[in-house]
């Protein structure tokens, strides 16, 4: 899956394992490497091991077997402080009894700069988040926006190469959240760090990063660029998670090309594109983007599948219509259209026919 | 159309209301602050009325006898009480050192001791004196005894002019009412009613002022406290000194035209007396104690004859009143100053170790996963199930010179069989001790500040580059602050008045004032200065927690949270 052996890694987990009861493995044979300058996202449920693998990088918990490098050295056995790596919390871990100026000269203090670079460093830190005027006041006088900013200018100040967030965006408003979203991928580029992001909002996954890793159980399931991951999942796992899908089980009739068919459970027969099916017979869980999905006759592309269906629900959201379909004998098929003026506003007990193309039709593991 | 309408009015009431420039009005228009007041009322009354049983409570059993410890510590009306006609008398002494007062004031004293030992006061006047004047108290018992004797000069001589004299009914038919003698010769003490009360004859007080006087505190005396019958009981000899005074003072004249009862006894009384043997008074109390003839007894009297006194603070302070104002006492005598201080010193030390010895166990509370938390918790809680005394009295069984902790450190030969330390009846074994007992107050608001401390925090400051001890320091440490304050607070006030542990392991090196303010209260019952110690003990607390305060910041204190 991913690339160990690439010789420009500057992050490189190998073969890295993670328990904390002697039971149970946490992170389950973890190979990872990031190039420099890359921001890479490790997204997943609470519970997946992606917090584990960022607190192993930090060094605040040791593998339990494997080896993680930075820079081509093994950093095993460094502790923490001597990493270098800046770190950024989902609370913040700004500290409530220094100003916003002291948090900041933290770092550069115990390094033993002088205060006169440290002043100069510190400003130009919270000029570089827009928080130049704050240097005087305490983390609790500051929203949560503010301190999420002056949080980052902290990890950024001491000029690391790799900086760690840990969900950092989890406790603010959405509007906020997409504001620093933003800000925190525009400023790590224009800085050339690289940056391990945790979350597990995959909006935020998507939108920020070059590639995301999507962690399932203690293991990578796809490490890709958001768009691969979203166009082109590779198990069922990653097509659940990642964005609205539809899924349709049923069992492999045939496979021949670049296409396989496949016999519903619920009836009806499709055409798919397999990915992780290799021979008749087996089950398989074939997903569909809603918005791949087409239900105009006129627009219904050349050689389409389609299935028969019954609107159930339809929600206007503004932008797009989401309608709620029953087909092949799943309540939960879900079609989104864009709000356009010749837009079809389906309503609920009209019976109408979908199609797609088949390679919009992936056959994943059942 | 109806939204179009709604947001008119809203623009103009938002209009009107920025020009509107008086109080702020509530929608029916009266003043906002007003119908918040009312609307508030309620909720407050609830308030007042669910604390109001623990208020009265508190008042009662709490701040009323601290208000009355801290009178006792200024009150001193016993002087002025049981030896009223004296202090006044003595006024016009200069009390000079060296120096006796005249006449009058000893014969003064007579009838105020005399009054005094009927009532059997002279002797606690004379543990009140004895505080600052040693002697005192044997002088006044001895003095009580004695008094008796000067009185029956005159009673002896007026008896053997004329047995008339002898007989309580003869006085009682001179200075009784018609009336109560009617009603007195009459009552039972058998009967069971009460006996009634003596009546002074009209205008005797004015032939015979003091012998009237004297002759009512007498008759009070008889029926209220001995519950005699007053018709049959003699005179004290009081009387027939007060008598003989009447006899040959300024109401001559009016015994002379005297035609009472008993109208011939009295004549030939008056014709008798200027012959009579008089009584020196002082020569009489010299005789009885020589103290009497010296000046420092009655500089004493003086110096504490007003109803309030500064005495008991001055002592509590390791002064005393003398004639040039207040001075320290002799260097020997000294005793509160050192107590205090020692008193201080080792709450500071206690505190300090419970600081050092609760501090990691805080640490490990807050930082263990909840299980191993809660098991640790009840060891930390297990001493406050035990009673206090089994606890202390265990520390005497361990640090006594054949204890445990001795004979362990002498069997790994950590110190010779003959050289055991001394770890108990001393400073060290109050250390020890009370340092075992007021640890959990140290340790619970240590943990509980400590909980709320987010491990990211010391991760966060590693992360940034600092070593373990920096990131302790510099960012956990300042956020434990306020437990330690908290937990300082706690065990230094619990200290400072702790009485148990230093009395059992305490000697006479290791004890606290509060010992010594239990010893007056129980043993020396010397109450004003057991409540000018307690009162001081309370200012030093209070000052302490003013510094405190300025110093620290109160808000800075948290119990948890």
């Amino acid at each position: 899956m991913a690339d160990t052996s690439a010789t420009n890694a500057f992050v490189e987990f190998e073969r890295v394992q993670k328990s904390y009861d002697g039971e149970n493995l946490v992170v389950k044979d973890l190979n990872l490497s990031m190039p420099k300058g890359e921001f890479l996202t490790m997204l997943g449920p609470s519970g997946s091991g992606k917090t584990t693998c960022l607190m192993m990088l930090a060094g605040f918990e040791t593998a339990t077997h494997g080896d993680i490098r930075l820079d081509g050295k093994s950093i095993n056995n460094i502790p923490p402080h001597k990493r270098g790596i800046g770190m950024v919390f989902q609370n913040y871990a700004l500290f409530p009894h220094m100003t916003v100026a002291e948090n900041l000269a933290f770092p550069l203090e115990v390094r033993k700069m002088g205060k006169s670079d440290r002043e100069e460093k510190v400003k130009i830190a919270l000029d570089r988040v827009q928080m130049g005027a704050f240097g005087g006041r305490r983390p609790a006088q500051l929203s949560g926006g503010q301190q999420q900013r002056v949080a980052l200018a902290r990890a950024l100040v001491f000029e690391p190469e790799l900086v760690l967030m840990d969900e950092p965006l989890g406790a603010l408003d959405k509007q906020l959240r997409e504001t620093l979203q933003f800000e925190i991928t525009h400023l790590a580029h224009e800085l050339g760090i690289t940056v391990v992001y945790v979350t597990h909002d995959q909006t935020e996954a998507l939108t920020m990063s070059d590639r995301v890793a999507v962690f399932e159980n203690g293991r990578i399931q796809q490490l890709a660029p958001p768009d691969l991951l979203y166009e082109e999942p590779e198990n069922s796992f990653v097509a659940q998670f990642i964005g609205e899908n539809n899924t349709l089980e049923g069992v492999v009739k045939e496979i021949k090309g670049g296409t396989c068919l496949v016999q519903l459970d619920g009836g009806g027969m499709i055409e798919a594109k397999p990915i992780n099916v290799t021979q008749a017979g087996e089950r398989t869980r074939v997903s569909i983007r809603p918005e791949r999905v087409e239900f105009n006759k006129d627009r219904m592309p050349e050689g389409a599948h389609t299935l028969k269906a019954e609107v159930l629900e339809f929600v206007y959201m503004g932008d797009i219509f989401r309608t709620r379909l029953r087909v092949a004998g799943t309540d939960n098929f879900i079609i989104k259209t864009r709000n356009a003026p010749d837009q079809v506003r389906l309503k609920p007990g009209q019976q109408i026919e979908i199609g797609w193309l088949a390679e919009d039709c992936r056959a994943l593991d059942a | 159309m109806s939204d179009v309408n709604t947001a008119t009015t809203a623009l103009d009431a938002e209009r009107a209301e920025k020009e509107y420039s008086g109080p702020m009005l509530a929608a029916d228009g009266t003043p906002l602050k007003r119908s918040l007041n009312r609307a508030l009322r309620r909720q407050k009354m609830r308030a007042l009325l669910l604390i109001a049983p623990l208020l009265i409570f508190v008042l009662v059993t709490f701040i009323a006898p601290i208000a009355d410890m801290l009178f006792r510590s200024v009150e001193n009306e016993i002087v002025q009480n049981t030896l009223p006609r004296t202090t006044k008398a003595l006024d016009q002494w200069s009390g000079e050192d060296g120096t006796t007062p005249d006449a009058p004031v000893y014969k003064a004293l007579y009838q105020d001791i005399y009054v005094a030992q009927e009532r059997k006061l002279h002797t606690r006047l004379g543990s009140r004196l004895n505080y600052e004047l040693t002697g005192a108290s044997s002088l006044f018992r001895k003095s009580g005894r004695g008094v008796d004797d000067i009185g029956e000069v005159y009673q002896d001589q007026f008896e053997d002019l004329n047995a008339f004299w002898k007989k309580g009914e003869n006085w009682n038919e001179i200075f009784g009412s018609d009336a109560w003698l009617a009603q007195i010769k009459d009552w039972k003490k058998a009967s069971g009613t009460p006996q009634p009360v003596f009546e002074m004859r009209d205008g005797i007080a004015d032939i015979f002022p003091q012998t009237a006087s004297y002759y009512l505190i007498f008759a009070d005396f008889v029926q209220t406290v001995d519950e005699d019958n007053l018709y049959k009981e003699d005179p004290w000899p009081l009387i027939y000194s007060a008598f003989y005074d009447d006899m040959a003072g300024d109401t001559a004249a009016a015994i002379a035209s005297y035609s009472g009862p008993g109208a011939t006894e009295i004549a030939e009384a008056a014709a008798a007396a200027p012959g009579f043997e008089t009584v020196d008074y002082k020569a009489a109390f010299v005789k009885i104690d020589k103290d009497w003839g010296a000046s420092p007894i009655w500089g004493t009297i003086r110096a504490y004859s007003p109803k309030f006194t500064s005495g008991y603070f001055l002592n509590a302070v390791d002064m005393q009143k003398s004639a040039d104002g207040p001075q320290l006492r002799p260097e020997n005598e000294r005793i509160y100053g050192t107590l205090f201080l020692r008193t201080l010193f080792m709450s500071v030390c206690i505190t300090l170790s419970c600081i050092l010895l609760g501090y990691p166990v805080g640490w490990i509370l807050a930082n263990l996963p909840a299980r191993s938390a809660n098991l640790l918790m009840i060891l930390v809680l297990l001493p406050f199930w035990t009673s206090l005394l089994v606890r202390t009295s265990a520390w005497k069984v361990m640090l006594q010179q054949q204890g445990v902790v001795n004979d362990t450190l002498v069997w790994l030969g950590v110190v010779a069989d003959d050289s055991r330390l001394a770890l108990i009846n001393n400073q060290t074994g109050t250390i020890i001790a009370m340092t075992h007992i007021l640890l959990p107050f140290m340790i619970l608001p240590l943990y509980s500040v400590m909980k709320t401390v987010p491990p990211s925090y010391l991760r966060a400051a590693k992360s940034l580059g600092a070593t373990n001890w920096t990131a302790f320091w510099r960012v956990y440490f300042p956020q434990s602050v306020p437990g330690i304050g908290a937990g300082s607070i706690l065990v230094f006030i619990l200290s400072i008045g702790y009485y148990i542990t230093p009395e059992i392991v305490g000697g006479t090196t290791g004890t606290f004032i509060s010992n010594r303010i239990a010893y007056h209260i129980s043993s020396s019952l010397n109450w004003g200065l057991a409540a000018a110690l307690g009162a001081i003990l309370l200012a030093v607390v209070l000052g302490l927690y003013y510094a405190y305060d300025k110093i620290v910041g109160i808000d800075n204190v948290k119990l948890g949270g």
